[in-house]
């Protein structure tokens, strides 16, 4: 280009500058950015699609039946689901109690006493970054394997939430981290520095900090927790159920396996039964979302 | 009181301090059994199943009906379906989760980015059974539709169950490979730009390539997601293992194989028992090699920007 500006100016003989003109945006680049704009927009589309669809298909069966009747397999219009919607709240209330706590303690460990450079700290990282993303179906052959079986915990509500709770205790081991993580590290230093022990610091400074991070995070664990349906197959979630959980021991099924059944039903009414059961377990999950976004706007820290 | 002169004594031994971290380590090590149980609970099983079976019979043959009698174990039409499926998934995802993401790091304004990411995490947040239920139900009653030529596709099809998993899986893709250019420095663009690069240019040929091994590790994260997927092909790809490359046939994925067999309650120690554990294991294996290849490559964009 730069030679081609010399020949010019060699030719008419004519010294002549080269210019810096503006071209405006060349076709290719707002091609470029408009496809990268309807990549994004496809998801979008799909979701307000789908969420249009199952309303829609949902609308004529959603009323109190969904939540005051009991699952009835020869008479859908006078089915519901309140066995399962009665099933998610016992088993994910139990999921919140193994897996919180667990999960809380082992992201303190992890970001306040373990030393990185150790090998048995590593492997802990990697082994949690790995558990994340085992598929859900495999947790489900271990609550199979050792859970109910092996441990002869047998296909209740108490196998059901152990396996949940392990699912997703990576996801709540995670997000903890990070809150932690967002508490600078002059707070410690400055606790530390005052005299307070460490787990002195820890309790009164830090996880003060950093509770709203980590209700954000485990709202959102558990609210995958409550649309997980694969490894629950595996401990007699899909059983025919028309009765509440009274306990522990209880045999159960919850929201998605209830809607799952009803997929697989051939009769149209359960079609609308099943899209009407989505709606509501979409609802309980929207709830959950966005508290865990109010929390996060309400509460959230400016260092 | 003013203090004596013990006063910068140690003071008195704190054992709460050490129980507490006893507490804090046991914690951390449920993950680490968390493994160890999945180990557990699938290589004893598995062990029972090919010493009846054989490994190479199970791992070459193409006949796949363990309830049958007499029954076979060939668990290549489950690893096949599996791979339609997720090969079509990736088809979807992977460049309409790049495109996401180099869109959102390069290009979107700040309120524009304030409504496209929310709504990425709401579509990562849809439970896969409400995923499975709009592929069967809506999804493969409009291709039947608007199928142009030949037959149209079946009931159940891995082409509408892969297209629903490509979407489910944008937000994975597009999250993991978005972190990644973000973690590129913006003294590479700056140089760029100073160089006379468009806009374009800059995203294609110096973020791209800087943020590439952060880009892998989402496409594989993605393809372990989809090769782990269950419900949304026990809904809508079928329950027929079926050795075939047609996407619109109905196939079994090796998933759908586990959650069938496992709402069969069958009985401890029976070999069709003991099925879901030898294809658990292929599964568990299969997705570990590749979680681990994503973790290995995001570490090392985090090594070289962070």
């Amino acid at each position: 280009m730069g030679s081609d500006v010399l020949d010019k100016g060699a030719a008419t003989g004519m010294p002549e500058a080269p210019r810096l003109k503006g071209r405006g945006t060349p076709l290719r680049e707002r091609f470029f950015q408009l496809s990268l704009w309807a990549s994004l927009a496809v998801g979008v589309v799909f979701l307000v699609w789908l969420l249009a669809y199952v309303v829609i298909e949902g609308w004529p069966r959603l009323d109190s039946r969904i939540w005051s009747n009991f699952p009835d397999i020869i008479d859908p219009t006078n089915a519901g689901a309140q066995s399962a919607i009665m099933g998610t709240i016992w088993v994910i209330a139990f999921t919140a109690l193994y897996c919180l706590p667990t999960g809380i303690l082992a992201s303190i460990y992890l970001e306040e006493y373990a030393d990185p450079n150790r090998w048995w700290n590593r492997v802990i990282e990697i082994n949690i970054q790995n558990l994340a993303a085992v598929p859900s179906i495999v947790y489900g052959i271990l609550g199979l394997g050792i859970i109910s079986r092996g441990l002869g915990f047998g296909q209740t509500v108490l196998t059901a939430s152990l396996t949940l709770s392990l699912l997703v205790l990576p996801t709540v081991i995670i997000a903890s981290r990070e809150a932690i993580r967002a508490v600078p590290q002059s707070i410690r230093e400055a606790s530390l520095a005052l005299g307070a022990t460490q787990w002195q610091t820890i309790w009164r400074q830090i996880l003060p900090a950093a509770v709203p991070g980590m209700a954000t995070g485990s709202i959102l664990a558990l609210s995958r927790a409550i649309g997980e349906a694969a490894p629950l197959l595996l401990l007699g979630g899909l059983t025919f159920i028309t009765f509440n959980p009274t306990g522990v021991e209880s045999p159960f099924t919850v929201l998605p396996i209830q809607i799952f059944n009803w997929i697989s039903q051939s009769r149209a009414e359960f079609t609308a039964l099943a899209s009407a059961a989505i709606v509501v377990l979409l609802v309980i999950l929207l709830a959950m979302n966005s508290l865990a976004i109010w929390l996060r706007n309400h509460y959230s820290h400016r260092w | 009181m003013s203090p004596g002169p013990g006063f910068l004594k140690r003071s008195r031994p704190r054992y709460g301090e050490g129980a507490i971290k006893v507490l804090l380590v046991a914690a951390a090590l449920v993950s680490v059994l968390t493994t160890v149980g999945i180990v557990i609970a699938l290589i004893p099983s598995a062990v029972d199943f090919f010493r009846e079976v054989g490994f190479g019979e199970f791992i070459t043959g193409t006949d796949w009906s363990p309830l049958f009698s007499p029954p076979h174990f060939g668990v290549l039409p489950l690893v096949t379906g599996t791979l339609m499926v997720t090969l079509i998934a990736l088809v979807v995802a992977v460049p309409l989760g790049l495109g996401a993401a180099v869109y959102l790091s390069e290009y979107a304004h700040r309120r524009v980015r304030a409504f496209f990411k929310p709504m990425l995490e709401v579509l990562a947040g849809i439970p896969t059974v409400v995923y499975g239920f709009f592929a069967l139900t809506a999804i493969t009653p409009l291709l039947q539709d608007i199928w142009p030529v030949g037959d149209p596709p079946q009931v159940f099809n891995a082409l509408s169950a892969g297209f629903v998993m490509g979407i489910m899986i944008i937000p994975t893709v597009a999250s993991l490979a978005e972190d990644s250019m973000n973690a590129v420095p913006n003294d590479l663009r700056d140089g760029a730009y100073a160089l006379g690069s468009s806009r374009m240019q800059v995203a294609t040929r110096v973020v791209f390539p800087a943020a590439l091994s952060g880009i892998v590790a989402a496409i594989v994260l993605g393809i372990s997601r989809a090769i782990g997927e269950t419900m949304i092909v026990a809904i809508a790809a079928g329950g027929r293992p079926n050795l075939s490359f047609n996407p619109l046939e109905g196939m079994q994925t090796m998933t759908a194989f586990i959650a069938a067999a496992g709402i069969g309650d069958l009985p401890t120690g029976s070999i069709g028992y003991r099925t879901i554990f030898a294809v658990g294991l292929l599964l568990f294996v299969m997705t570990l090699v590749m979680n681990l290849v994503s973790i290995r490559l995001v570490r090392k964009y985090r090594e070289v920007y962070e």
